[in-house]
C-alpha cells in the first residue's frame, strides 16, 4: 500500500515535470484587445474587441490570434450594425485571423522581467482574404504576465471591403489596428 | 501495475499531444455561444406599420413620413405630389430593447405615442429561439374640430388605441417575414352599427437586394365584416435604401394615413382601381 502510494506520487511528479517541459511554452489569453481606427477629415471611427482569442509558442515563436467579428464593440449602435452587416458581412465570414512568427523570440525571455521587441510577422485574414502583413511587437513581461503590443495599418480595399462612394469620406484607406494582450503561461 | 503506469503516462500525455498537433488556440467549439440574429429589417418601420426592430438606448430615431396623393392624377397633379399627408415624429431608445415614440400627423390633427418592447431574440447556438418578438401599444388623439358639433362631444371621442404583437423571423441573410396580430380600438365610431374593436393581422416580407437596399412587402388583412362597405386593406411595396446615418424608405400603398389606426381601418383607395399613392419615410438617427 505505502509503496504504491509513493509510485503514485512519483509518477504524478514525473507527469507534472514531463508537462511543464513539452507545453512551458505555450502563453494564452481569451480575452486579447483588438482596436481599429479610421481617421477622416469628417469622421473617427473607432471600435474594440476584448474576447481575441490568442496565443504565443516561447520556443517556436508561432504566434496565432482569432478575433470574432460581432465581438466588436462600437459607441454606436448603428455602426456595429452596419459593420456587420454591410462591411464585414459577419454572417458569412465571421472571424479573422493572424497566424505567424515572433522572428527574435530567442530574445524574448519570458521568464525574466523586462522589456523585449521583435519583428513579428505572418498571414492575416479578413473576410478569406489573406495578405502577408508584418510589424515590431513590444513583449513586457512582469510577474510572469507577458503582455504584447503591436500596431499597424491595413487598407480595407486589399480585404474585399467595398466602402460606397456616399460614405467614402468618411472611411479611411488607412485604418490603424492596435493589438494588446496579457499572456498566461498556460498550464 | 506496469499497465497502470502506462494508462497514467497515456492519460497525462494526451492533451499535450493534443496542444502540439492542433491549433495553438483553444478549440472554439468548446464553449458555444449563443448568436442572435440582428438587422432583421433596415429599420423600425416594414414601410407603414413596425417592425420588431427598436433603436438602440439613448439613441433618437427622427422619421418624417409622408404619403401623397394618387399616382393617376397624372401630370396635372404631378403623379399625386401635389397633395400629402404627414406625419413628424421620432422613437427613442430607454434601453436596446424597449422604446417610445411620439408623432403628429397631418390626418385628423392627431397625436400618437407609443411603447415599445423587445421581449424575444431570435438566436442560434448556446440559446435556441426561432423569431423575434416585441408588443407595441399605441395611442392616438385626433385633435381637429369634432365633424358634428351638435353631438355630446367628449375629449374620450378623440382618442384611439392600437395594439400588436410583433413575432419576425430571419429566414436567411436576405429574407425576413413577420406577422402582426392587431387589435385597434377606436372609443367614437361613426354609427352604432360599427365596431370599436376591429382584429388585423399583418404580413411583412423583406428581401435583401444588395447590403444596403431591400425590398418591403406590407399587407394588413383585417377580418371580414369590420369595416364599413367602402374601406379596403392596405397593401404596400416599398425600398429601403440605407446611407450610413440615414434609411430612405419609398414606396407605394393605397393608404393614406401614417399611423396604424388611419392606414388599417381607415383605407379607402383600392389598388385594383389604380388609386396607389406615392409615399416615403425618412429616418434620421442620432446618438445622444
Amino acid at each position: 500500500m505505502k509503496k504504491t502510494t509513493i509510485l503514485t506520487f512519483a509518477i504524478l511528479g514525473l507527469m507534472l515535470g514531463a508537462f511543464k517541459n513539452h507545453s512551458g511554452g505555450i502563453y494564452k489569453t481569451n480575452t486579447g484587445n483588438i482596436n481599429f481606427f479610421s481617421h477622416t477629415s469628417i469622421e473617427d471611427i473607432t471600435a474594440d474587441n476584448h474576447k481575441v482569442k490568442t496565443a504565443f509558442d516561447a520556443s517556436s515563436g508561432k504566434i496565432q490570434f482569432s478575433a470574432l467579428i460581432k465581438d466588436f464593440e462600437f459607441p454606436k449602435a448603428l455602426m456595429q450594425e452596419h459593420f456587420n452587416e454591410n462591411y464585414m458581412e459577419s454572417t458569412k465570414f465571421s472571424k479573422s485571423t493572424f497566424s505567424g512568427i515572433i522572428e527574435n523570440i530567442a530574445a524574448v525571455k519570458t521568464t525574466v522581467d523586462g522589456v523585449y521587441t521583435s519583428k513579428v510577422s505572418g498571414k492575416l485574414t479578413i473576410k478569406d482574404v489573406t495578405k502577408e502583413v508584418s510589424t515590431m511587437g513590444t513583449f513586457t513581461v512582469k510577474s510572469s504576465v507577458v503582455n504584447t503590443k503591436a500596431t499597424f495599418t491595413i487598407n480595407p480595399e486589399n480585404y474585399n471591403i467595398e466602402i460606397p462612394k456616399t460614405v467614402s469620406g468618411k472611411i479611411s484607406r488607412e485604418i490603424k489596428i492596435t493589438v494588446d494582450a496579457d499572456y498566461h503561461h498556460d498550464h | 501495475m506496469v499497465k497502470r503506469i502506462l494508462i497514467f503516462f497515456i492519460v497525462a500525455y494526451s492533451p499535450i499531444v493534443y496542444a502540439q498537433n492542433l491549433d495553438l488556440l483553444d478549440d472554439p467549439e468548446a464553449a458555444p455561444v449563443t448568436e442572435y440574429a440582428f438587422a432583421t429589417f433596415k429599420t423600425n418601420r416594414v414601410v407603414n406599420g413596425h417592425s420588431v426592430e427598436t433603436v438602440a438606448k439613448r439613441e433618437f430615431d427622427f422619421k418624417i413620413s409622408h404619403r401623397f396623393g394618387f399616382v393617376s392624377g397624372g401630370f396635372y397633379d404631378l403623379f399625386g405630389l401635389d397633395q400629402a399627408t404627414m406625419r413628424i415624429g421620432g422613437d427613442y431608445g430607454i434601453t436596446d430593447n424597449l422604446n417610445v415614440g411620439i408623432g403628429r400627423s397631418t390626418v385628423d390633427k392627431t397625436y400618437d405615442g407609443f411603447v415599445k418592447y423587445k421581449f424575444l431574440k431570435q438566436s442560434t447556438g448556446a440559446k435556441n429561439i426561432p423569431v423575434t418578438a416585441a408588443w407595441i401599444s399605441h395611442m392616438g388623439i385626433a385633435t381637429s374640430k369634432f365633424t358634428q358639433p351638435n353631438r355630446e362631444n367628449q375629449f374620450s371621442h378623440r382618442v384611439h388605441y392600437t395594439h400588436q404583437l410583433l413575432v419576425a423571423r430571419k429566414f436567411t441573410e436576405g429574407l425576413s417575414v413577420q406577422l402582426s396580430p392587431t387589435l385597434v380600438h377606436k372609443n367614437l365610431v361613426d354609427s352604432a352599427n360599427l365596431k370599436n374593436d376591429i382584429l388585423a393581422v399583418g404580413i411583412g416580407v423583406r428581401q435583401k437586394l444588395t447590403n444596403r437596399t431591400t425590398l418591403n412587402l406590407e399587407y394588413y388583412y383585417t377580418l371580414p365584416s369590420q369595416l364599413e362597405e367602402n374601406k379596403t386593406d392596405v397593401l404596400s411595396v416599398g425600398f429601403d435604401i440605407e446611407t450610413g446615418g440615414h434609411v430612405f424608405q419609398l414606396f407605394f400603398t393605397n393608404s393614406s394615413g401614417p399611423f396604424e389606426k388611419s392606414f388599417i381601418t381607415d383605407t379607402k383607395a383600392k389598388w385594383l382601381d389604380g388609386d396607389i399613392r406615392f409615399g416615403f419615410n425618412i429616418a434620421r438617427v442620432f446618438n445622444f
